[in-house]
C-alpha cells in the first residue's frame, strides 16, 4: 500500500487544477462536490497507506521518488515523499478534517460569487499541506510550507473588495515570509554543515553545540511565523477575515500546526540543543499564557477562538521543548478535532445570524440551533479539559511532560488551563445561553434576525463527526496504556530523542485531578461572572482587547519607521544618486556650450559621432600603444 | 549535422531581417510589420533547434570561427555553452512576444526593425568569443535601444534616452580601453594580436594590473546590469520606454551586464575577481536591500519593476561572486528567469496602461473584479518574482543564497532578508491595484482578450515549468559553470605573488562547496 503515497497529494492537486481548467463551466454545487470527493479519496488513500506503515517493521520510513527537482553541485533536493508514522499521522487528520470541511463549505459557501475559486484554493491548500507533511527533505517541506502560505493569503483575502480582508491576507503572508528567513537560514546552515537536507540522511550528531542551537533557533523562528507564536502571532486574529471554514481548516486544525510538525520532524536537531529546548519552552508557555489572557476579552466569537488556537499551539510548542514529541502530536490531533468543531460551530452560528460575529448580539441560541449547540457543547468540554473528553487526556499528557521539565513551567501551564476554561466557558455562555440578543437591531443598524435557521445537513454532518472525535479522541493516548495508541505508533520515529514523563503513577494521578479541577473551576468562575450578562467592561480591559498593544508596538517600531525609510530612500535615490549623475551632465553641458553646434539634436549625427569616436579610439591604440 | 551554422544564422537572420523590414517600411508598412514578426518567429525556431541539438557538456559548441579583420586581430568567433544557451533562448522568446503584444500604434515596421536589430546585437553579444566582436555587438545594442526610447517612448523620452545612452556609453569606454590594454599586453607577451577569449585568458597579469582591468570591465557591466549605485538610468529609462522597449531592455539588455561579468570578468581575471569579491558582494547586497526598500515607496508600477530588478540583479551578481557551482548555476538560472518574469510584468503593465491610461497605483483600484484573468496572471508573475518555490523565480534565488551562505555567510544572511521586502512591496502594490472596491472607471476595465491570453501564455507556462522542472536548465548550465568555477578556483595556487590585496580575499571554498 505504501506505493500509493504520492496519490495522497495527487488527488487534491489534480482536482484543483481540473477546477481551474474547467473554468466557469462548473458552477455551484458541482465544483464543491468534485473538490470534496478528491479530498475524500485522499483520505481513503491515506488510510490504505496507514495500513502499509503499520506493517513496516519498526515503523521504517518508506520513500517514494516522484521526480528530480533541484540537483546542482552537490546539492540534492528531489521531489520525494516519505510515509512514516509521523507523516501519516499528520496525513490522517489533515485529509480527514479537510474532507469534512470541504463538505461543510458546500453548504456554508452557498450563493457566493466565487464559489468555484474557493474550492480551487481549498484543494490547492490541502495538496500543499500534504506536500509539507510528506516531503522527504527540507526543500519539499518548504515547497508545501510556502504553498499553504499562498493559499492562506488567497483565502483570507477571499472577500478582496473589503479592505480589512485584503490587508489581513497581506499581513498573514508577510509575517510568514519573515518567518521564512528562519527556514531558509536553517536550511542553509544545515546544508553547509551536513551537505544534505534529506531527513533520513542528516546526521545531527556531527554538529557543534553552537551550530545546533543556531539551527534550532532559526527553525523555531520559522515555526513561530507559521504557527502564530510570539513574536509573530498577531497575524492570526486578523486572518479571521477569511470565510469561517477557512479559519477552521487552515487557521485552527492544519496549517498553523505546521511549525510544531517541523520541530517534531527535526527532533534529532532539537534534542541536541538544551538552550534551544529552553527557548522553545519559553516561547510556548509565553504564547499560551499571553494569548489566553487576550482571549478572555474578545467580543468577536471568531477572534476569541483564534486566540484560543494561538494559546493551544503554545502548549504544543511547550511540549516540543520538553522533548515529549508524542504529547505535542497528541494535543495537535485532539486540538484539530475540537477546534475545527468549534470553528465550524461558530460558522453555523454566523451563518444562522446572517454574518453576525459579535457575541453581544448572540445568546440564547441553545434552542434555536440544537445541532450546533449540542456539538459545540462537546467541543467546549473537550477544549477546557473536562474528563473524559479528548482535551483532558491530551492537555494532561502535555502538562505531565512539562512538570517533569520544570514545576514552574507547569504552574504557568496550569494557570493557562484555568484561563482557557474561563474564556471558553464565557464564549459558550455568551453564545448559547441567556437572553436572545440577536432579534433586535444592532447598535450600528444591523438588522435583527427573527428566526435563525439550523444549518443544512452538509454542515451538520461534519459537526457530528467532529463531535464524536472530540469526545473519544482521548483513546489515542490513554495514560498507562502502552499496547496501542499514538505513543506506540510514533515511538520508532523519535526513538531515544523522546523524553517521556518520569513522574510516578501517583504523581500522574494527582496531576490529572489537578487538571480536571482547574477545568471545573474555570467553568464555574465564568458561570458566576457571566451568568445572564453580555457585557462587563471591567473584565475585558482595553489592554487585553488591544492584544497587549502588540500591533501598535510593531507599527510604531517597525511599520512607520520602515515606511519613512522607504520614502526617504526613494527621495534620496532621486536627489542624491540620480542628482549626482544629472549634475555631472549639467556641468559637462556648461563646459561644452561652445560646442553647441554639434548638439544639433539630430540623432543621426550622434550615432555617426559614436562610430567615429570608436574608430578613432581604436586607431589611437593601434598606432600609439602598439 | 553539427556543421549547420546555427550561431552565425542566429546573429545574421534578425540583422538582415531588420534591414529588409526597414527598407520596405515606407512603401509597405503592414507587410513589413508582418515580415518582422515572421523573422522573429523564424529566429525562435532556430533557437529551439539549437536547444534540441545542444549537448550537455561544459564546452563551447557549434563554434564558428572565421577570420574577419585579421590584421586587427579581430575574428568572427562564436560559440555557445550552458551559460549563454538559455540567455539566447530567452531573448529569442521575448522578441516575438514583444512584437505581438506590445506593438506601437504608428510606425510599427520601424519599431519591428529596431527590435530585430536589438535582438541580433544581443544574441551576438551572448555568443561572441572574441572580445572585440563582443564589444561591437555590445555597443550596437545601444543604437536600437536609443531609437526605441526616443521614437516610441513616453513624455520624458528625450531625457531618458540621452541619460541611458550617456551612462552606458561612459561605462563602455572603460571596457574598450580594458579590452585594448589586455590585448596589447597579450601581444607583448606572445607576439600575437588577438581578441580571442580563449587566448587572452592565458595572459600573464600582475595582481594590480588584473584588478584595474577587471574594474574597467566591471564599469561597463555594472552600469548595464545595473549594479548599485550605477542604476540611476534604469527607473527613468524603463518608465519612459514603450512597453516593448522596457521588456527588451530589462529582460535582455540588462543581462548583457550580468552575463559580461560572469563570462569575461571571471574568465579573464579570476584572481582579481577574488580580490574584488568583498567589494562586489557588498554592493550586490546593498542593491538587494536598497532596491527592495526603494521599490516599496513607488506608486509608479514601471519604476517599481525597475527597482525590483535592481534587487534581483543584486542576487545574480551575489551568486556570481561566490565562485561556487551552486551559486553560479543559481546566477545563470536567475538571469533567464528574471528575464521571463520582468518581460511578463512590463507586458501586463502595458496592457493595464492601454485600458486605464496609466500605470500609477493612484489611478488603479479593485481591478480583480472586472478583470479576474488579468489579476490571476499578475498574481502568478508576482509570486514568481517574490520567489515562491514551485515557480521559476525561486530556483535561482535559492541556489544563489545557498552558495553565498556557504562561502560568505554574513552576506548571505543579510541578502536573505531581501526576500521579505520583495513580498512587502509586491503584495502592497497588488492590494492597491487589484483589491478593494473599484470606482466607476476602474469597474469598467475589460479583462484580457483571447489574443492577449495567448500572447502571454508562453511566459506563464515557462514560469511554472521552469519552477517545477528546473532540471531541464540546471543540467545544461551546470557543466559549463563547473568548468568556470574550476578555473577560478585553480588560480588560487598559481596566483601571481606580491599582491597585498590577496589577504582580504575570502576563502572561496569553505564548507566543501564545489
Amino acid at each position: 500500500m505504501l506505493h500509493l503515497t504520492s496519490l495522497i497529494v495527487a488527488f487534491p492537486l489534480f482536482s484543483g487544477l481540473l477546477l481551474i481548467a474547467l473554468g466557469n463551466k462548473v458552477r455551484e454545487p458541482l465544483a464543491g462536490w468534485i473538490a470534496t470527493l478528491a479530498v475524500a479519496l485522499s483520505f481513503v488513500t491515506t488510510v490504505l497507506v496507514f495500513t502499509g506503515v503499520l506493517g513496516q517493521k519498526d515503523g521504517a520510513p518508506s520513500t517514494q521518488h516522484v521526480f528530480d527537482w533541484i540537483n546542482v553541485g552537490g546539492f540534492h533536493a528531489n521531489l520525494s515523499l516519505t510515509a512514516d508514522p509521523l507523516s501519516i499521522t499528520m496525513c490522517l487528520f489533515v485529509t480527514g478534517i479537510s474532507a469534512l470541511i470541504h463538505l461543510y463549505s458546500i453548504g456554508y459557501m452557498h450563493g457566493e460569487t466565487y464559489f468555484r475559486k474557493f474550492f480551487i484554493y481549498l484543494n490547492l491548500f490541502v495538496a500543499s499541506m500534504l506536500l509539507l507533511v510528506l516531503g522527504s527533505n527540507l526543500l519539499v517541506t518548504f515547497l508545501g510550507w510556502e504553498g499553504v502560505g499562498v493559499c492562506s493569503y488567497w483565502l483570507v483575502s477571499y472577500y478582496f473588495d473589503k479592505d480589512a480582508a485584503a490587508s489581513a491576507g497581506k499581513k498573514a503572508f508577510i509575517y510568514n515570509r519573515l518567518a521564512d528567513v528562519g527556514f531558509l537560514l536553517g536550511t542553509f546552515l544545515l546544508w553547509s554543515q551536513l551537505h544534505t537536507i534529506t531527513y533520513s540522511e542528516m546526521d545531527f550528531g556531527s554538529l557543534s553545540g553552537l551550530t545546533a542551537t543556531m539551527a534550532v533557533l532559526a527553525f523555531l523562528f520559522a515555526a513561530a511565523g507559521k504557527s502564530a507564536q510570539i513574536p509573530l502571532f498577531n497575524w492570526l486574529p486578523d486572518a479571521m477575515e477569511g470565510p469561517t471554514p477557512v479559519s477552521a481548516l487552515i487557521h485552527a486544525a492544519t496549517m498553523v500546526t505546521a511549525g510544531v510538525y517541523l520541530l517534531c520532524r527535526l527532533h534529532g536537531l532539537v534534542h541536541l540543543s538544551s538552550t534551544g529546548q529552553w527557548v522553545i519552552c519559553g516561547v510556548g508557555v509565553a504564547t499560551a499564557f499571553v494569548a489566553a489572557t487576550i482571549a478572555t476579552s474578545q467580543t468577536d466569537i471568531k477572534k476569541g477562538l483564534a486566540f484560543s488556537t494561538v494559546s493551544q499551539i503554545g502548549y504544543m510548542v511547550l511540549a516540543v521543548g520538553t522533548g515529549d514529541y508524542v504529547a505535542a502530536m497528541f494535543l495537535m490531533v485532539a486540538h484539530a478535532f475540537f477546534k475545527a468543531l468549534l470553528f465550524l460551530g461558530s460558522g453555523s452560528v454566523i451563518h444562522a445570524l446572517n454574518g453576525e460575529q459579535e457575541m453581544n448580539r448572540m445568546g440564547g441560541l441553545r434552542k434555536v440551533l440544537p445541532w450546533t449547540y449540542g456539538t459545540f457543547l462537546i467541543g467546549w468540554l473537550a477544549i477546557i479539559g473536562v474528563p473524559p473528553f479528548a482535551g483532558f487526556w491530551a492537555k494532561g499528557s502535555v502538562l505531565d511532560a512539562v512538570f517533569g521539565k520544570s514545576p514552574w513551567l507547569w504552574a504557568l501551564g496550569l494557570l493557562t488551563a484555568l484561563l482557557t476554561a474561563y474564556y471558553m466557558s464565557r464564549l459558550f455562555y455568551l453564545t448559547f445561553t441567556g437572553q436572545a440578543r440577536f432579534t433586535e437591531d444592532g447598535p450600528n443598524g444591523e438588522p435583527g434576525v427573527a428566526h435563525p435557521h439550523e444549518s443544512p445537513w452538509t454542515m451538520r454532518l461534519p459537526l457530528v463527526i467532529l463531535a464524536v472525535c472530540s469526545a473519544f479522541g482521548g483513546l489515542l493516548g490513554l495514560p498507562f496504556v502502552h499496547s496501542f495508541g499514538l505513543g506506540k505508533f510514533l515511538d520508532p520515529v523519535f526513538g531515544t530523542d523522546l523524553v517521556t514523563p518520569t513522574s510516578s503513577t501517583t504523581q500522574q494521578f494527582v496531576l490529572s485531578i489537578a487538571d480536571a479541577l482547574v477545568a471545573i473551576a474555570g467553568l464555574s468562575i465564568a458561570w458566576v461572572l457571566w451568568k445572564g450578562r453580555s457585557e462587563r467592561p471591567e473584565l475585558t480591559p482595553k489592554f487585553l482587547q488591544q492584544v497587549w498593544y502588540w500591533d501598535n508596538l510593531y507599527d510604531n517600531v517597525l511599520g512607520k519607521p520602515g515606511t519613512k525609510l522607504a520614502e526617504y530612500a526613494a527621495i534620496g535615490d532621486a536627489l542624491v544618486l540620480d542628482g549626482a549623475v544629472d549634475g555631472t551632465a549639467h556641468a559637462v553641458r556648461g563646459l561644452s556650450s561652445k560646442l553647441r553646434a554639434i548638439h544639433n539634436g539630430q540623432v543621426r549625427s550622434y550615432s555617426v559621432g559614436i562610430v567615429v569616436g570608436m574608430v578613432a579610439l581604436l586607431l589611437y591604440f593601434l598606432v600609439v600603444v602598439a | 549535422m553539427h556543421t549547420f551554422p546555427y550561431l552565425s544564422l542566429l546573429v545574421l537572420v534578425p540583422l538582415i531581417g531588420a534591414a529588409i523590414v526597414g527598407a520596405i517600411a515606407k512603401p509597405a508598412q503592414a507587410v513589413a510589420q508582418k515580415l518582422g514578426l515572421g523573422v522573429a518567429v523564424l529566429e525562435l525556431g532556430l533557437g529551439v533547434a539549437l536547444l534540441v541539438a545542444f549537448k550537455r557538456t561544459g564546452d563551447f559548441q557549434f563554434t564558428s570561427v572565421h577570420p574577419w579583420a585579421s590584421s586587427l586581430g579581430i575574428s568572427w568567433n562564436l560559440g555557445v555553452d550552458g551559460i549563454s544557451l538559455f540567455l539566447v533562448a530567452m531573448t529569442l522568446l521575448v522578441v516575438p512576444i514583444v512584437l505581438l503584444g506590445a506593438q506601437v500604434k504608428e510606425h510599427g515596421a520601424a519599431f519591428a526593425a529596431w527590435v530585430l536589430v536589438l535582438e541580433g546585437a544581443a544574441v551576438a553579444s551572448f555568443l561572441s568569443l572574441d572580445l572585440m566582436l563582443f564589444f561591437i555587438a555590445f555597443e550596437l545594442t545601444l543604437v536600437p535601444s536609443y531609437f526605441l526610447i526616443i521614437r516610441f517612448g513616453y513624455e520624458r523620452r528625450n531625457y531618458a534616452a540621452v541619460k541611458f545612452f550617456v551612462m552606458t556609453f561612459l561605462g563602455s569606454a572603460f571596457l574598450l580601453v580594458g579590452i585594448l590594454v589586455l590585448a596589447f599586453k597579450h601581444q607583448s607577451q606572445t607576439g600575437v594580436l588577438t581578441f580571442s577569449l580563449e587566448a587572452l585568458r592565458h595572459t600573464n597579469l600582475s595582481g594590480g594590473m588584473g584588478v584595474w582591468l577587471s574594474l574597467a570591465f566591471l564599469a561597463a557591466f555594472a552600469v548595464k546590469a545595473p549594479l548599485f549605485p550605477l542604476h540611476t538610468w534604469s527607473p527613468t529609462t524603463y518608465r519612459e520606454a514603450p512597453t516593448g522597449g522596457s521588456m527588451v531592455l530589462s529582460a535582455v539588455l540588462a543581462k548583457l551586464g550580468t552575463y559580461g561579468i560572469l563570462r569575461f570578468n571571471l574568465t579573464l581575471f579570476p584572481h582579481a575577481s577574488k580580490v574584488l569579491a568583498p567589494l562586489v558582494l557588498t554592493l550586490a547586497t546593498i542593491g538587494i536591500l536598497y532596491g527592495a526598500i526603494v521599490a516599496s515607496a513607488q506608486s509608479d508600477m514601471k519604476r517599481l519593476v525597475a527597482y525590483s530588478s535592481l534587487a534581483q540583479v543584486g542576487f545574480i551578481v551575489l551568486g556570481t561572486f561566490t565562485f561556487t557551482t551552486v551559486g553560479l548555476t543559481g546566477a545563470v538560472t536567475m538571469m533567464v528567469n528574471h528575464g521571463i518574469i520582468t518581460a511578463a510584468f512590463f507586458m501586463l503593465i502595458g496592457w493595464i496602461a492601454e485600458r486605464r491610461g496609466g500605470w500609477d497605483t493612484g489611478l488603479l483600484r479593485g481591478l480583480q473584479k472586472p478583470a479576474p484573468v488579468l489579476a490571476g496572471v499578475f498574481t502568478l508573475v508576482m509570486l514568481a518574482s517574490i520567489g515562491l518555490p514551485g515557480l521559476n523565480g525561486f530556483v535561482g534565488e535559492f541556489l544563489v543564497l545557498l552558495g553565498t551562505f556557504a562561502t560568505h555567510r554574513w552576506w548571505g544572511v543579510t541578502a536573505t532578508f531581501g526576500v521579505v521586502v520583495a513580498a512587502i512591496y509586491w503584495l502592497w502594490n497588488y492590494q492597491q491595484v487589484f483589491h478593494g472596491k473599484a470606482d466607476a472607471e476602474n469597474a469598467e476595465t475589460p479583462d484580457l482578450t483571447r489574443n492577449e491570453r495567448l500572447i502571454i501564455a508562453p511566459l506563464l507556462v515557462l514560469i511554472v515549468f521552469l519552477g517545477v522542472f528546473p532540471k531541464f536548465m540546471l543540467d545544461r548550465i551546470e557543466p559549463a559553470v563547473a568548468k568556470e568555477v574550476a578555473a577560478v578556483v585553480a588560480t588560487e595556487s598559481t596566483s601571481p605573488s606580491g599582491t597585498t590585496l590577496h589577504s582580504i580575499a575570502p576563502s572561496a571554498t569553505r564548507g566543501g562547496v564545489q
